[in-house]
Parts: C-alpha cells; sequence; structure tokens
C-alpha cells in the first residue's frame, strides 16, 4: 500500500513529536546560560511517589530562595529534575543527568535500593551526590564511597532517636516486642539495627514477621500479633504501607502501644482521624523550635499553601548547604565540594546545634527527634497530628553516638 | 502452631475473601459479558475511592457511599459509548492496550489533581468497633463489607440471570448477530453492563477507601489480585468468581500464618496450580484448545 504523506500529517506528526520530545525531557527551573546545573532525582511515582513529592517542594523552594538573594558566585543555580522511579532507571537517569546535562552535582532519592545506584554513578564520575531520603545503614556501610555524602539520618540514628524515648516510657527492658519489617533492602537493615538495639537493652523479640511490599491487607498479621499478646508493635515499613498499617491497625481496634523504627510525616497525614497513634522518630518536623526552623515552615506554608515535611528539609538543605559550600570555596567544582564537606564544615540546618558530615562514612551528624502521636480530641487540624517528645541526644552528649558504629565496614580513601 | 490460630486466620480468610470480591467483580462482569479486558479497573477504583473522600465531606460517609459508585458508573458509560464500543469486534489486544493507557491516564490524572501524598480518610465513628465471637475478633467494618459484597453479588446475579435484561445481554455474549436479527439493538444493554461492572469498582473502591491508603497508584495496587481472582475462578464464571475469592482469600491467610514473605505470592502460585490443572478456571467454561 502506497503511504500518502499529506501536509496534514506532516504537520501533525511534527506537532505530535514536539509534544512526545517534550514529554520525554527533564524539567528544567529557569533554563539559562551560565547557570549553576543541580541534578535533582527522586521517585515520584510508586509507593515513596508521595514524599518524592514534598522533596520536589522542598528543593524548589531553596533555589528561588537562593537564586533571590542573587545566585551562587553570581551566577544563577538551574535545577534538572528527573522521577527515578527504579534502581535501573535511577543509574541510567544519573549518568544521562552528569554526562549530558552537564549537572555539578545530583541531590535526592528516597529508595536506599536506588540511592545506591546513584551514588556507584557518583563515585565512577566523581560527581558529588547528597542523598536526602535513604536510610539504609548499609549505604554508610559496605556500600559507601567518598563522593556519596548523607543528610537524611541512618536507621542506627532513627532507632537510637526513637529508642531512647521507648528507654523512657519503660517499654524495652523486659518487654516483648512483635515487629512488622518490609521484605526488601530497607526493611532487612532496620530490623537488623532494631533487633540490636533490643538486645543491647534487654528487650524481647516476641516475632518478626515480613511483609511483602505489595500487600494491602494486614489482617493476618495484625490477628498474628493478636495471638502474640507482645507489650509493644513496631513498624519497620515503609512509605503507604505505613498508613495501611495504620488504618487497619486502629479498625481491628488493639491495645498494644505501637512505635516505629522508620517514619515520615506525610503517611501519617494520610491515615485519617483517629488512626495514628504511637511513637515515632524523625530527622525533622515541623514543630522544631529554631528560628530557621520556623522561618522554613512560613515560607513553604506560604508558597505551597501545606506544612513541609521532613523529606522537603532534606532536599532543601542539602541545595542551601551546597550553595553555601560553593560560595565558602569559590568554586562550583564538585572535587572542592567533596573536599570542604569532608573537611567537617559545619551547617545550621534548622536544628538547635550546627551539623556536619563525618569524614568516616559522609553520614551528617546532627541531632534526632522523636514524636507523640496526639489524642484525636486534641487535634487542631488534619495536620496537627503529634506532639514533639523531644531532641535527641541531650544538649550535653556527642551528637554522633547516635551514627552507626564506626566498625570499619565502610572504607573511604 | 496452634489449631485455634489457623482457624481463626482461615475464618479471617473468608472474611477478606469479600474484600477480592468486591474489586474482581466488576473486573469479571466486564470480561464475561462485554468481552473487554479492561485493565481500567483500578482506575475506577481509585475514583470511586477518591470521590467518596470528597463528597463524605459534604454528604457524609453515607451519602457518599450512593453517590460515588453511580458517578463512576457514569464515568463507566461515558468510557463505554466513546472508548470500549469500538472494540468489541476487534483483536482482544486492543481493548487491552486501550484499557492499559486509560488506567495510565486515570493514575497520572488523579495524581496532577490530587497530588500524590494519600488523602486522609477513615472509617466513620459509627462504624467503628470490633465484635468478638468466643476468642475470635471481626471489625464491625469488615463484617459490613463482607454484607455489601454479598448484598452487590447477590444483585448481580440476579440482574443477569433472572431479568429479561440478563438474557439478553447473555444471548449477546453467545451470538450477537442472531440477537442482532431479532431487532434487539444491542448497543444500550453494553452500555449498561459496562456502567454495572464499573459501578462496582467504584464501590469497591468507596468501601476499601476508610482502610487502605488513598493515593494515586491505589488502583494499580489492587489490580493485579482481582485478575488473579478472575482467572482462577474461570474467565466468564459467575460463581467461579466468588468461590476464587473466598479460595484466594484463605490461602493468603494460611500462607501468612506459616511463612509471610510469600503471602502475596501464595496466590500466583495457587493459579498458576489451577491453570495446570485446569485451564478453563474452577468454573470456567471449556476451552477446546487446553482441553
Amino acid at each position: 500500500m502506497k503511504y500518502n504523506l499529506s501536509r496534514r500529517t506532516l504537520l501533525k506528526s511534527a506537532a505530535g513529536s514536539a509534544l512526545v520530545a517534550g514529554i520525554g525531557m527533564p524539567a528544567i527551573v529557569k533554563a539559562q546560560a551560565d547557570a549553576i546545573r543541580i541534578g535533582h532525582l527522586t521517585p515520584l511515582t510508586g509507593f515513596l511517589g508521595p514524599l518524592g513529592e514534598y522533596a520536589v517542594m522542598g528543593i524548589k523552594l531553596a533555589a528561588e530562595e537562593i537564586n533571590a538573594a542573587g545566585g551562587v558566585l553570581g551566577r544563577k543555580i538551574e535545577l534538572v529534575m528527573e522521577d527515578s522511579v527504579n534502581p535501573q532507571t535511577a543509574s541510567a537517569k544519573a549518568e544521562r543527568l552528569i554526562e549530558r546535562d552537564k549537572v555539578a552535582m545530583i541531590i535526592g532519592e528516597i529508595s536506599s535500593a536506588s540511592g545506591l545506584a546513584i551514588g556507584q554513578v557518583a563515585n565512577r564520575m566523581k560527581t558529588v551526590f547528597i542523598n536526602t531520603g535513604c536510610n539504609s545503614d548499609a549505604l554508610r556501610g559496605a556500600s559507601c564511597n567518598q563522593y556519596m555524602f548523607h543528610i537524611e539520618a541512618a536507621n542506627s540514628m532513627y532507632v537510637e532517636g526513637v529508642g531512647s524515648y521507648l528507654l523512657r516510657d519503660n517499654l524495652v527492658k523486659g518487654k516483648k516486642w512483635y515487629t512488622l519489617t518490609a521484605d526488601y533492602a530497607f526493611g532487612h537493615d532496620l530490623a537488623r539495627v532494631a533487633r540490636n538495639f533490643l538486645q543491647k537493652h534487654g528487650g524481647l523479640l516476641a516475632g518478626d514477621e515480613l511483609v511483602p511490599t505489595d500487600a494491602t491487607d494486614f489482617s493476618p498479621y495484625l490477628l498474628k500479633i493478636r495471638q502474640a499478646q507482645p507489650d509493644i508493635v513496631a513498624s519497620n515499613l515503609a512509605g503507604n504501607q505505613i498508613t495501611n498499617f495504620l488504618k487497619q491497625y486502629a479498625e481491628y481496634g488493639l491495645k498494644f502501644p505501637v512505635a516505629g523504627f522508620g517514619f515520615d510525616t506525610v503517611v501519617a497525614w494520610g491515615a485519617g482521624k483517629g488512626n495514628f497513634s504511637g511513637i515515632w522518630p524523625l530527622v525533622w518536623h515541623h514543630l522544631v523550635d529554631t528560628p530557621s526552623s520556623k522561618k522554613y515552615v512560613a515560607a513553604f506554608q506560604n508558597k505551597y499553601g501545606k506544612l513541609p515535611d521532613n523529606q522537603s528539609w532534606g532536599d532543601y538543605n542539602s541545595l542551601k548547604i551546597v550553595a553555601q559550600s560553593m560560595n565558602e570555596t569559590k568554586s562550583a567544582d564538585p572535587q572542592k565540594l567533596a573536599e570542604h564537606l569532608r573537611k567537617g564544615a559545619k551547617f545550621d540546618v534548622m536544628k538547635a546545634r550546627e551539623a556536619y558530615f563525618r569524614s568516616y562514612d559522609n553520614q551528617m551528624v546532627m541531632e534526632m527527634y522523636a514524636v507523640r502521636a496526639k489524642d484525636p480530641a486534641k487535634m487542631k487540624d488534619q495536620w496537627d497530628i503529634y506532639d514533639a517528645l523531644g531532641t535527641v541526644p541531650g544538649p550535653t552528649e556527642d551528637m554522633e553516638i547516635l551514627a552507626p558504629p564506626k566498625d570499619g565496614t565502610c572504607k573511604i580513601g | 502452631m496452634q489449631l485455634v490460630f489457623l482457624l481463626e486466620q482461615v475464618l479471617n480468610g473468608l472474611l477478606v475473601g469479600a474484600y477480592y470480591l468486591l474489586i474482581a467483580l466488576g473486573l469479571s462482569l466486564i470480561f464475561a459479558l462485554g468481552g473487554i479486558v479492561n485493565l481500567a479497573h483500578g482506575g475506577f477504583y481509585a475514583i470511586g475511592a477518591y470521590l467518596a473522600v470528597i463528597l463524605a465531606n459534604h454528604i457524609g460517609f453515607a451519602g457518599a457511599f450512593i453517590a460515588s459508585p453511580l458517578i463512576v458508573g457514569c464515568f463507566g458509560i461515558v468510557v463505554e459509548r466513546i472508548l470500549f464500543r469500538r472494540f468489541y469486534r476487534s483483536d482482544p489486544i486492543l481493548s487491552l492496550l486501550l484499557t492499559f493507557g486509560l488506567a495510565m491516564v486515570i493514575e497520572q490524572g488523579l495524581r496532577i489533581t490530587f497530588g500524590a501524598t494519600p488523602l486522609p480518610f477513615s472509617i466513620p465513628p459509627e462504624l467503628r468497633g470490633q465484635v468478638l465471637v468466643g476468642d475470635f475478633i471481626y471489625p464491625r467494618y469488615r463484617l459490613i463489607i463482607l454484607g455489601v459484597a454479598v448484598a452487590a453479588a447477590t444483585a448481580t446475579w440476579f440482574i443477569v440471570f433472572r431479568t429479561t435484561f440478563g438474557r439478553v445481554v447473555r444471548a449477546g455474549v453467545q451470538n450477537p448477530d442472531i440477537v442482532g436479527s431479532l431487532g434487539i439493538s444491542l448497543a444500550p444493554y453494553m452500555t449498561a453492563i459496562a456502567a454495572l461492572g464499573v459501578g462496582l469498582a467504584g464501590l469497591a473502591g468507596v468501601l476499601l477507601a476508610p482502610i487502605s491508603g488513598v493515593h494515586p497508584a491505589m488502583g494499580a495496587e489492587i489490580l493485579t489480585a482481582a485478575f488473579v481472582v478472575v482467572v482462577i475462578g474461570g474467565l466468564g464464571s459467575f460463581w467461579g468468581v466468588i468461590v476464587a475469592a473466598m479460595l484466594v482469600g484463605v490461602v493468603r491467610g494460611v500462607t501468612i500464618y506459616f511463612n509471610p514473605s510469600w503471602g502475596e505470592a501464595s496466590m500466583y502460585f495457587l493459579m498458576a496450580l489451577v491453570l495446570l490443572l485446569r485451564p478453563r478456571g474452577l468454573l470456567g467454561e471449556r476451552i477446546e484448545k487446553f482441553e
């Protein structure tokens, strides 16, 4: 069949290809020449999508503020943003960002598996990658490298953070624990750290159930928990599974206290009235009482009409740290940036004390927080779901006691 | 292993079967009587859930329970008229591609409109609470889901097998040309079936929204389970869906009792087993090629 290419068809296909090409391109914020390009990779689809959304909001706000104040070294920051989807895509996009889009460095990621992939690309191509959302201790251990920095807290820090309040509430020593663990790398890592914590403080593990990441109905697990009659139920779950678990835990009316070692405010906001309970750890939350924290909350609410969450904190502060470091070293070169960060430069990350990256594994050493779910009757609105329990460690203690132990599994330089 | 705990899982499995029945019923209906493999089934389920969240703020949960499936059913009418109708006599792969694309459009549309973060939604206070039968615990809300699932299945059965409407539709499945030559236009019947199937998806969305996270990808979460239930039951069989839903619920519950990480995989093993031993599904119609 002879195919006749009419003018109309040609115009339609040209328009069509332009549209498709536009969709295939990364989102570029304020494209211009001589800007410093920073890559942002975060999952926008999948079970971590809700967190990725806030990560994007956080970093966009930071870029806006930096550019409004004159940029970095007189140049504007230009964000090149991509959806990291899964580890294979994350790896490919990281390479593309560095090679084709010529970004100075990459910020982001939430899934520990994708974070590992991006970290390996960063190491190979000698570009800095700041991890804002991956919790796995392994990324700071066997999989560490000198170009991957972590502003997000490691699983050890989360466990120690909430652990000290659980100890204070007398929920550890001699108590029967029952844990639900997400059946993938992050969950296993967290379960291991939690188990060590329990062993160290005399807690007993009555049961640990592996929950596949695609499970939506928790009823068989809830029945097992009820059958075991533990003293406390702990969650090593992630993302939307925490929401489902909280909803169904309340549905079954189980009375055992709840705690978790992995948590994001966003998933608890989604749990609905009367479903959120327990004590949970956070790397930051909107109730933190420091001037820079309050300023951030106000600016975020002003721009987006909602409260910022812990994920947005990570991406926002990463960009601010990068801008500050580049200004101080008077260079946009990733090597100089890496060296500057590894020297232990201190930064204001909206907490009472300044934080720094420790050179052993490039983990940011900082304070952590714990929150307790509020009584539904006392909630002012749907976002007022917890009370701040406090800051860990205490003001005179060394912040590094929370960080993963320096057991030599990480070999940087 | 304690027998009473295992029994509890089995009974709970039957209850969870109602959950699977609700999400699979609409899919089975559209496939059996419409001939369309509706991969957008999860998308309509999600729309039903989101509508429930929005409407519940204005007309309460009871109002949302009635209004949401009806509105989703209307979407079904529109989708059938504009999209499904063109593919009844085409290669089945075309309807598969169509509904796959539709599913993605719905998911991303929900994400663009509402954002990716889960919307808060709870069981209304009047429906909370648990019922204790001996030492076995049943949340009141799950019993309500069971009740609605049974009612929906009964109503569907009645419509399809006991009314003239249903008779025409079943005749249309067997031989649309003869029905046409009898002077009956099948078009409105097909629209009605699509509306019913899609409406059932919306109903599932409303009922499950209080106990699942309401986020754009929620449709994709239940779609695979719905398909597995329909395939195990047998494509085209009404009773098959019910039996399969119960079976999947029980098998999953028992698997989780012994080895939780195989819980979700258990339904796929079950499907593989059923297809190997009985390719038509448990109660499906005989497929000459395979038996």
